[in-house]
């Protein structure tokens, strides 16, 4: 937390507001025998800050109050990152029965909890076309990661392990390739057309050519990172599944299609949910993600398990009796216990709240703000795609005839007016690339100001760039030396005091 | 535009490296135009010495506060040389792309795919048109 000359904070360290002796809590005199602690276990070189509790209360606020978040105002980072959490999923989430629940309960004891995901499971199957869903995976690449270890555990039960192949866009996310390699595959990059689609032609050649009989699959994010819908997904999906791939959708862009579009109908077989963007469970700092994978017929038996299932089937004496199932030929656990049940709960409130035609309402807003986002925002800036747009868009982040000004500048700036800024610099096909999502909670007037504000900035870098290139001048925390970010990694506190002890 | 350096002695790759010959021995660094792209850069990381590139092949790759890329050489060969000081000072690729910020050299096994390779007027075209 360091201000623009780097020596002045903020805030001190916590460790700076401490005292030797100073505690937070009175514990009660010890009323068993102590034993000592194990010597091996023991070590004296980790500084503990000794404080108070009010010191701590007023030095997080503080903290916080240096912060932007959505409870603020615009966050065109959008679904990707954090979109509005609302507040009655943590209500639930503290619930009592739910928020003391403790993962080793027999299931006679938990199956409020377990009826919960139960349902949960089958609602993400109905939002997006897929007969099973999984809830372990812990996040959204280890969604990815359960999907294409399945694809892989598929080919080789039908003897075709030499399918080591998955054909990757090159407007991918980096964890798509990341996850391929994870699991012992190879990755094949596509180019994209000049629509922003993927190039027909090419995949034509992937899974008609020599390599036809090595395709395991493909992995593509539906809209794009673009924000665009692939137009010929239809022709993609059966140009794969024609060589004997099987299609995986990262679900990261489902803001856009949430019960209008479900891709287990238009032909995908597996695809993961990033309940912590699009089901609105916090993210970035909050956590923990969850990366639920839906599948069909074909993958069914490899989920990634446990599962919930209904173990004695309703009668005429009750409830049915949910209990976990371990799919046949599961790939395995992918987590410790049940996954992020937090996120589960909280992402089952969201969808109880909205209901069927609000979810669908959900994605006709968010990809209605982003469509008249980018319309405005044309008038002034280059949008390389210009065609109808999911729940974000990207622009091209500079001014005509301004050619210091950068992506980076202009997202600097737009923190002076305000606005926390949208994602910089991806996709990486675009050059100066700024990728705005506004999602479906922000009203007309937000948008508009959003829209004057960036039409105020490339005003001023036209008339006075180095307001831009100083940016920000109002934030509590001036331009960051991002160099020095990068290759000082100091992650801990107490490497940083005996630093400064020397 | 076309304010980037683009020496005439050299050859370059649509994928931004340039490439110097001399006899069997090919040095290799990325243009003015990419670190200009790029931005400030923070790690480098090649393959060692002794390593065999495939014509087309990656060397290594190069990240900056933007974005990670991969590096590829047209020719095939082995790494004959790296130049490790732009493992703790990278940021020379920014300062000086085509001299104190060269990557590798390669003994190539074929000099061939060179012939493919743009002039020094041709990289530049091709760099306003992006």
């Amino acid at each position: 937390m360091l201000a623009s000359d780097s020596t002045q904070l903020l805030e001190p360290l916590i460790y700076d507001l401490g005292a030797p002796g100073r505690i937070g809590v009175n514990l009660p005199d010890c009323d068993v025998p102590e034993s000592p602690m194990p010597a091996e276990l023991m070590r004296d070189d980790l500084a503990l800050p000794e404080v108070g509790e009010v010191q701590v209360v007023r030095h997080f606020v503080k903290l916080s109050q240096l912060n932007y978040s959505i409870d603020q105002g615009l966050y065109p980072l959008g679904s990707c990152t954090m979109k509005y959490n609302p507040k009655v999923n943590e209500d639930s989430a503290r619930l009592a029965g739910f928020a003391h629940l403790h993962p080793l309960t027999d299931e006679s004891g938990a199956q409020g909890a377990l009826f919960l995901m139960h349902e949960l499971q089958q609602w993400l199957g109905e939002i997006s076309g897929f007969s099973d869903v999984s809830l372990s995976p812990a996040a959204g690449a280890q969604g990815e990661f359960a999907g294409i270890l399945m694809i892989r555990q598929y080919h080789i039960d039908r003897g075709e392990g030499q399918r080591d192949i998955i054909l990757v866009p090159n407007s991918a996310h980096g964890t798509n390739p990341a996850t391929v390699t994870m699991a012992g595959l190879s990755v094949r990059e596509l180019p994209a057309n000049d629509k922003g689609n993927v190039d027909m032609a090419a995949l034509h050649a992937a899974c008609e050519g020599e390599l036809r009989d090595r395709i395991a699959g493909m992995m593509i994010t539906v809209p794009s990172t673009l924000g665009l819908f692939e137009s010929t997904i239809l022709e993609v999906i059966s140009t794969v599944h024609d060589a004997g791939g099987l299609m995986y959708m990262d679900g990261a862009n489902m803001n856009a299609l949430m019960a209008v579009v479900k891709p287990g109908e238009l032909g995908f077989d597996v695809m993961h949910y990033n309940l912590h963007k699009t089901f609105s469970t916090p993210h970035g700092g909050g956590g923990p993600g969850s990366g639920a994978v839906g599948v069909n017929e074909k993958l069914r038996p490899y989920l990634p398990g446990p599962v919930v299932g209904v173990i004695e089937a309703e009668d005429e004496n009750g409830a049915p009796l949910y209990g976990f199932v371990m799919p046949e030929k599961s790939i395995g656990r992918m987590k410790a216990f049940h996954g992020n049940f937090g996120m589960h709960l909280r992402a089952y409130a969201y969808i109880r709240v909205y209901g069927d035609s609000g979810i669908r309402d959900v994605t006709r807003y968010a990809v209605l703000n982003a469509n008249y986002l980018r319309a405005k925002l044309m008038r002034t800036y280059t949008v390389p795609y210009p065609r109808y747009c999911g729940h974000e868009f990207v622009l091209e982040g500079h001014v005509d005839n301004v050619d210091d000004v950068h992506a980076l500048d202009i997202s600097k700036r737009l923190m002076d007016y305000g606005f926390h800024p949208p994602t910089n610099y991806f996709p990486l096909i675009v050059p100066e690339a700024l990728l705005i999502e506004p999602t479906e909670t922000e009203v007309k007037e937000d948008l508009d100001a959003f829209v004057e504000a960036m039409e105020a900035i490339a005003e001023e870098a036209r008339r006075d760039p180095e307001t831009l290139l100083n940016a920000p001048h109002t934030a509590p925390v001036r331009r960051l030396d991002e160099v020095r970010a990068v290759k000082e990694l100091v992650l801990c506190c107490a490497p940083a005091l005996a630093a400064r002890a020397l | 535009m076309g304010e980037w350096k683009t020496p005439a002695e050299l050859k370059y790759a649509e994928s931004d490296e340039w490439f110097a010959v001399a006899g069997d021995i090919v040095t290799i660094g990325i243009t003015d135009y990419a670190q200009d792209q790029l931005n400030d850069i923070v790690y480098v990381e090649f393959k060692d010495p002794g390593d065999a590139v495939e014509a087309g092949g990656s060397f290594g790759e190069v990240e900056s506060v933007k974005a990670a890329s991969e590096l590829y050489s047209v020719v095939a060969g082995e790494i004959i040389e790296v130049n490790s000081a732009l493992e703790d000072e990278p940021e020379v690729v920014n300062a000086d792309p085509y001299g104190a910020g060269w990557m590798v050299k390669i003994r190539a096994s074929s000099l061939v795919e060179i012939d493919g390779l743009m002039d020094s007027a041709a990289y530049d075209a091709y760099c306003d048109s992006r």
